[in-house]
């Protein structure tokens, strides 16, 4: 019924057995780590000594050991998807349910709604704009609280508040701060001599874009600079050692020893970062609503509007969920290549 | 990806099982017929303590709680009111209705009715509505929003009407008679620029929802039925949107809005706060809601007028939500029992009327509560004025109110971009509308 709305990519569950990890993600980069335990290439436990004859009940333990995540995948994940896939493809209105088949005119209509165009081009600009700008600035913020000694705590707690705020509160906030009747950030912006006359936050489509934007950043900034940090610290301070010894200087060794050893943090925050730009929804809706003269809105906002907001069409809503699903299944296949390569 | 049986074999039992919860869940789904109100049970229904539930959405909340509170003060059966947000409401009844949860009564947004009723979300309660004794005077237009197919489903819950609202301590600074508003659509233009040439810090001529369909619905309309036009055809599958006195409206507030004469904020105003200018005082004449006046009262000094078309005349929006018995209650005759009491003389004045809400019923409109302010009359008048409308259309939502719906597209071009895309603009609301 709703649109997919988890913030990690359904697709990549695919090649992970039930049981290999609640987190595809980071399941799927435990399985490249030197220091998970030996896994065959397809995430299969190599048994070495044992043979396909191994004792039945032992086979049945681990069923009954992988039986509860399966469960929950069952119900939580594929149910749905079969109800979205059966939907996709059926004239399903939102008040009179399905009322027989209907492919592939679902397809054909969303494809060709007059808005899925521009949805898809905002959606693609938004997810490189908020991605660059995120890991960017979240890797700076990361090395300068590795650096800072002294005001360490501080600095992380500063940036990590933004995180336990939810998306759709902090959306609020900002809305609040936007606002043209009581937003205090308008007038600032006057006083400061930074702006003549009132400033419009969401009144033109790139000062929406980058409002939001803003938002977005001032909320997960925090978050994938904790993922990087981890990532930091997890590299030995030996490598360094050895570095300086060699005459590396401060540049040469971000670059030849951080960057290269942090791959994997970096991996795990892009496929995070894009994945959940992909389905932005709740920042734009709240915020701009599409608008200005939908020139922001996002496909999920699309999926959104076409089940509830007027069409009233869960069919062809879900023929849209199911080529975002596609596409996502797709632009997370080939991250994942793309980083596989690099790691070897 | 390479498969090994016994994988194979996993996926196999797990795409059946989840077959299998499919067919449970539409089985659930789509069970049920409608309920009927039985006709023995007299015009009155059943009152036999019964616990009924009611749905409606957060703007109409104050008028739900009054006639709720009342009812229940005064009957056995007791309702339960349920407020859900205003933009989450089509989605609530939407869940609801497909897994067969919907409350015994539910309000709807009476433009949207249309759509609801044909997909047979409510109770056919024709026959009921027959035996009232009231039944000639309730309101037309909401009455022919929920009839579907000759049968009636619907009768009205709250009206909201849309009038004109001026500040008469605006209009006495800039010199405009305080007693008297636009009588037409150029008069409008006038008062707007002559509070705007006060030229005070923050106060604006006019306000409207720059961004928000359902606002441009709620205000324009009137103009455009005051001047002898229609918006729709008759069927609301083809828009008019292109007329004459239509582009008069747009030309209006096109320059309006080139005079700086409109508050900054209107042009990014999606709905949610688009009458708070004019409610804080910096706003000289708008077309408003008419359900506000008691609110508003309190911090300004309200003047209120039928909306005025090109060369006068008078009309209002007659908005609101209609309320209807849910395919899905188990207790219909107590349901109607709320329904009949609702349309009584007792809801309608002592309830409705001596709140300052519009009473449904036409006889009902010189009460003796309209006689106390002559501002409450003058919006139960129009509610039954010849040119006031409940536009009926069954795609309503996805031409007009849905966000950046090609009604929002066609006006803010109108207002805002290039005028001359009007005609490819109003072809896209036919569209929406006829799909």
């Amino acid at each position: 019924m709703t649109p997919p709305s988890t913030p990690l990519p359904p697709g990549a569950t695919t090649g992970a057995p039930a049981g290999a990890g609640d987190d595809p993600v980071t399941a799927s980069l435990a399985r490249r780590s030197p220091l998970a335990p030996r896994a065959g290439r397809r995430g299969r436990p190599v048994r070495p000594g044992r043979g396909r004859g191994g004792s039945s009940s032992r086979r049945r333990q681990g069923w009954l050991y992988a039986a509860p995540t399966a469960l929950f995948v069952l119900v939580l994940f594929l149910v749905p998807l079969g109800l979205v896939l059966r939907m996709s493809v059926s004239d399903w209105s939102l008040f009179a349910g399905s009322r027989g088949i209907n492919v592939p005119d679902n397809f054909t209509a969303a494809v060709g709604d007059r808005l899925f165009g521009p949805a898809v081009q905002f959606t693609v600009t938004y997810t490189v704009v908020t991605t660059v700008i995120l890991i960017a600035l979240a890797l700076g913020l990361a090395l300068l609280v590795q650096e800072a000694t002294r005001w360490n705590s501080v600095v992380r707690t500063a940036v990590l508040v933004p995180s336990a705020l939810g998306l759709a509160s902090a959306s609020l906030l900002f809305y609040a701060l936007y606002s043209p009747q009581s937003g205090p950030l308008g007038p600032l912006l006057q006083r400061l001599g930074l702006a003549d006359g009132p400033v419009s936050f969401l009144g033109t489509p790139s000062a929406a874009l980058w409002s939001t934007v803003a938002l977005v950043v001032w909320r997960f900034a925090g978050f994938y600079m904790l993922l990087l940090l981890v990532g930091l610290q997890g590299i030995s301070g030996d490598v360094y050692e050895a570095a300086s010894i060699d005459g590396a200087g401060r540049f040469r060794s971000f670059w030849h020893i951080t960057l290269p050893l942090l791959t994997p943090s970096l991996a795990l925050c892009t496929i995070l970062c894009v994945t959940g730009s992909l389905l932005a929804f709740d920042q734009f809706y709240i915020l701009t609503k599409g608008g200005p003269d939908n020139t922001t809105v996002t496909v999920v906002q699309l999926v959104y509007s076409t089940a509830f907001a007027g069409a009233n069409d869960l069919g062809r809503a879900a023929a849209l969920s199911i080529l975002v699903l596609g596409a996502l299944v797709v632009v997370n296949a080939l991250q994942f290549k793309a980083l596989r390569r690099k790691d070897v | 990806m390479t498969t090994t049986p016994r994988t194979r074999r996993a996926r196999r039992l797990v795409a059946l099982l989840a077959t299998g919860a499919l067919a449970g869940l539409t089985a659930c789904g789509s069970g049920g017929t409608a309920p009927t109100v039985s006709s023995d049970a007299g015009p009155e229904g059943v009152d036999d303590g019964t616990t009924l539930t009611l749905w409606t959405r957060a703007p109409l909340e104050a008028q739900a709680q009054l006639l709720v509170d009342a009812y229940n003060e005064s009957h056995e059966n007791q309702v339960e009111l349920t407020i859900t947000p205003n933009d989450d409401y089509v989605t609530r009844v939407g869940a609801a209705a497909g897994s067969g949860d919907l409350p015994d009564l539910f309000a709807a947004d009476i433009v949207y009715v249309p759509n609801w009723t044909e997909a047979g979300l409510f109770a056919d309660i024709t026959d009921k509505i027959a035996e009232l004794p009231e039944a000639g005077s309730i309101n037309q237009g909401h009455l022919d929003a929920g009839t579907y197919e000759d049968q009636q489903y619907v009768l009205p819950f709250v009206l909201d009407l849309s009038v004109m609202f001026w500040n008469k301590d605006l209009y006495r600074q800039a010199g405009l008679d305080p007693e008297q508003g636009p009588t037409t659509l150029a008069e409008y233009e006038e008062q707007a620029l002559a509070v705007q040439a006060l030229d005070q810090e923050g106060v604006y001529g006019t306000a409207f929802g720059g961004n928000c369909g359902g606002c441009g619905v709620f205000t324009w309309f009137p103009m455009v039925w005051a001047s002898g036009e229609q918006v729709m055809d008759e069927a609301g599958t083809e828009s008019l949107l292109d007329g004459d006195a239509a582009t008069e409206v747009y030309d209006t507030f096109r320059t309006l809005q080139e005079a700086g004469a409109v508050t900054p904020a209107s042009r990014d105003e999606t709905g949610a706060t688009w009458v708070a200018d004019f409610q804080e005082g910096r706003v000289g004449v708008m077309p408003y809601p008419a359900t506000l006046l008691q609110g508003t009262s309190e911090t300004v000094d309200v003047g209120v007028t039928p909306i005025p078309g090109v060369d006068g005349g008078a009309s209002t929006f007659v908005g609101g939500d209609g309320i209807g018995i849910s395919k899905d209650s188990e207790a219909p005759d107590a349901a109607w029992n709320f329904l009949s009491w609702l349309m009584s003389d007792e809801a309608q004045v002592e309830v409705l009327a001596a709140n300052d809400v519009t009473p449904a019923r036409t006889d009902l409109a010189d009460n003796e509560f309209a006689k106390e302010d002559p501002r409450v009359q003058v919006i139960n008048e129009v509610a039954g004025a010849a040119d006031s409308r409940t536009p009926f259309a069954p795609n309503f939502q996805q031409a007009f109110n849905a966000p950046g719906s090609p009604w929002v597209t066609l006006f803010r071009n109108q207002v805002y971009g290039d005028a001359g895309t009007l005609e490819q603009d109003n072809e896209a609301i036919s569209e929406a509308l006829s799909q």
